[in-house]
């Protein structure tokens, strides 16, 4: 390559590495706002504070809604939702890679159909659904539509296919039956799979806001982000900046902090559930 | 083994002819039965209350055929909705594939500052939209946001981004190509990965120059994953909806209202759930419309390694 050639690579290099502190400015925006001590809050005008920090705003807002029972409620429903995806999704994954039955190309259009269509867009049918129920206003409601998972199926599809004939011919002699087969053999070989289907199944559901927002009328139900969303509604009339985002900063801290501490993981996990 | 003598004299009907089994549809079972209630069953439901008048003047619902498809279409608020969606698309659908391909193809290095730089662009993904939609209405605050700050420092005059009917949707929008540029970034970082490496060295060797490999092999050859995070961009501008809840409302003067919005008022604000699910039919209709389009007419042109 020539010397201008190069010169123009760190050009452009640069010009990422400065379009990824402006990327960073939403987050260090937020945390500054959220440390700020109540008496010199944003609105003053400056930008800089002087630099002491308080938590005062976490006590605040932590008092001033529900956080704990948010909290709670988000960890039972991410955890739920993934441990019973974790059986679909193997199940189903070792159905469609390694058994031949009548149906079994009509019954992959019905996975396929989750794809194209994502709950989001059948909220109000769905919740119809769930009043014929009765299950409005639970957690349960949260979790149910998403414990099948055609894009967790076709990932451990995709695991499974990869599994050699001869080590489940030679489980199969030993006398294992197709679910021992499954769990001594096949299972083992997918826990990357399972790992990194789990993180992306953790950050979407840890995320996930409308249909909770629609599908619960009561806090002791509601997750951290329907929680969050209303506590902002009914501070941003008085505009309590240093409140709402300490508030936020709350919700996302959990994941944050994982993703900076684990990011390998994370970013492999994602790439790898976007190579089909 | 040693059992297998006996099986044959027990069952002598069914020697030979493969044994019909329960067992894949007792697996399926599960995701079956919940993919049928909560996918299948919402699509042809909502299709069929979409024929019925539901709102607060008939809290019977009665049938009305069409009806609430004509007026749907009638509606200039619907309207603008759509119309609203589809600006949406145009506006953050390209911008972010594009993006995306330039961070990848910056970041795709061994150097020690590429990992950082990538977790700065990929960040956004582990926030909840809600969460992201709150710290941008900061950001955009029309006083003290730091956007009005900087533009002032520049002596500049400040805006107030969501309260103007021209800027809130592009603000909006903005907040999804930052939320969503990283994350297509991984997408593109792992099929350079399998990228062949000699076909790069027999360029070389012939003189090519960067942009002309790009162009030539490497935006080719990556084109089922920009197809891959083009589908995905589409499918998450057709179901935006919390960004609008947090910053606008919808508001100012409908024009960020977008489809999903629009059904949420429609339906859980105005009680018009004949409307509510009309808007859902026509939702539904476009995501798949755009899944087969992407089957039948996409795939069958782009070349597979």
């Amino acid at each position: 390559m020539n010397k201008k050639m190069k010169l123009f690579d760190w050009a452009l290099y640069s010009l990422v590495a400065v379009a990824a502190l402006l990327w960073l400015v939403p987050l260090a925006w937020a945390l500054a706002t959220s440390i700020r001590p109540e008496m010199s809050p944003v609105g003053n005008g400056s930008l800089w504070w002087g630099g002491s920090a308080t938590f005062g705003n976490f006590v605040r807002a932590w008092s001033a809604a529900p956080f704990a029972t948010y909290y709670q409620n988000t960890l039972i429903i991410v955890i739920s939702i993934l441990l019973m995806q974790m059986v679909t999704i193997t199940l189903g994954g070792f159905v469609f890679a390694r058994m031949n039955f009548r149906g079994k190309d009509l019954l992959f259009i019905l996975f396929l159909l989750q794809l194209m269509v994502p709950a989001e867009a059948l909220v109000v049918p769905n919740f119809a659904t769930m009043r014929a129920l009765h299950l409005v206003n639970t957690r349960t409601a949260i979790m149910l539509p998403y414990v099948a998972s055609a894009f967790g199926t076709f990932l451990m599809r995709q695991t499974f296919k990869q599994v050699p004939k001869e080590l489940e011919e030679a489980a199969v002699l030993d006398g294992c039956g197709p679910l021992q087969t499954l769990w001594h053999v096949f299972i083992p070989v997918a826990r990357p799979t399972l790992a990194a289907f789990a993180l992306t199944s953790i950050s979407y559901h840890w995320n996930n806001f409308f249909w909770p927002l629609i599908i619960t009328n009561t806090p002791d139900v509601r997750p951290l982000t329907v929680g969050l969303a209303l506590f902002t509604k009914a501070n941003e009339t008085g505009t309590d900046w240093s409140l709402i985002t300490s508030g936020t900063v709350m919700v996302v801290a959990p994941l944050l902090i994982a993703f900076f501490l684990f990011q390998r993981q994370f970013i492999s996990s994602f790439m790898r559930s976007g190579v089909k | 083994m040693a059992q297998l003598p006996t099986a044959p004299a027990r069952t002598p009907k069914r020697k030979g002819a493969p044994r019909f089994s329960w067992g894949p549809y007792l697996l399926l079972l599960p995701s079956v039965g919940l993919l049928t209630l909560f996918t299948l069953w919402p699509m042809v439901s909502s299709l069929w209350s979409a024929l019925f008048l539901s709102d607060l003047a008939h809290p019977e619902p009665e049938f009305a055929g069409l009806a609430n498809f004509a007026t749907l279409f009638a509606d200039d608020h619907f309207r603008q909705a759509l119309t609203n969606t589809v600006l949406f698309a145009i506006g953050t659908i390209p911008l972010t594939v594009a993006l995306a391909l330039l961070l990848a193809t910056q970041l795709n290095r061994k150097l020690r500052s590429v990992s950082l730089l990538r977790a700065a662009f990929f960040y956004p993904t582990m926030l909840p939209l809600v969460s992201a939609a709150t710290i941008w209405n900061f950001m955009y605050n029309p006083l003290y946001g730091p956007i009005n700050l900087a533009v002032k420092a520049f002596g500049g005059e400040a805006q107030n981004f969501l309260g103007s009917s021209k800027l809130a949707l592009l603000a909006i929008m903005f907040v999804s190509v930052w939320k969503d540029a990283g994350y297509f970034m991984l997408f593109y970082l792992a099929g350079m990965q399998n990228l062949p490496t000699d076909v790069y060295e027999a360029a070389e060797l012939e003189g090519a120059g960067r942009w002309h490999q790009f162009r030539t092999i490497t935006f080719p050859l990556l084109m089922p994953t920009t197809l891959f995070v083009a589908t995905i961009s589409f499918i998450n501008a057709f179901k935006t909806v919390d960004q609008i809840f947090v910053m606008t409302g919808g508001g100012p003067d409908n024009s960020t209202s977008l489809l999903l919005y629009y059904i949420f008022e429609q339906t859980f604000a105005f009680f018009n759930k004949g409307i509510g699910a009309a808007a859902s039919v026509v939702l539904i209709l476009i995501l798949l419309m755009a899944a087969l389009f992407n089957h039948f007419v996409v795939d069958k042109k782009v070349h597979y390694e």
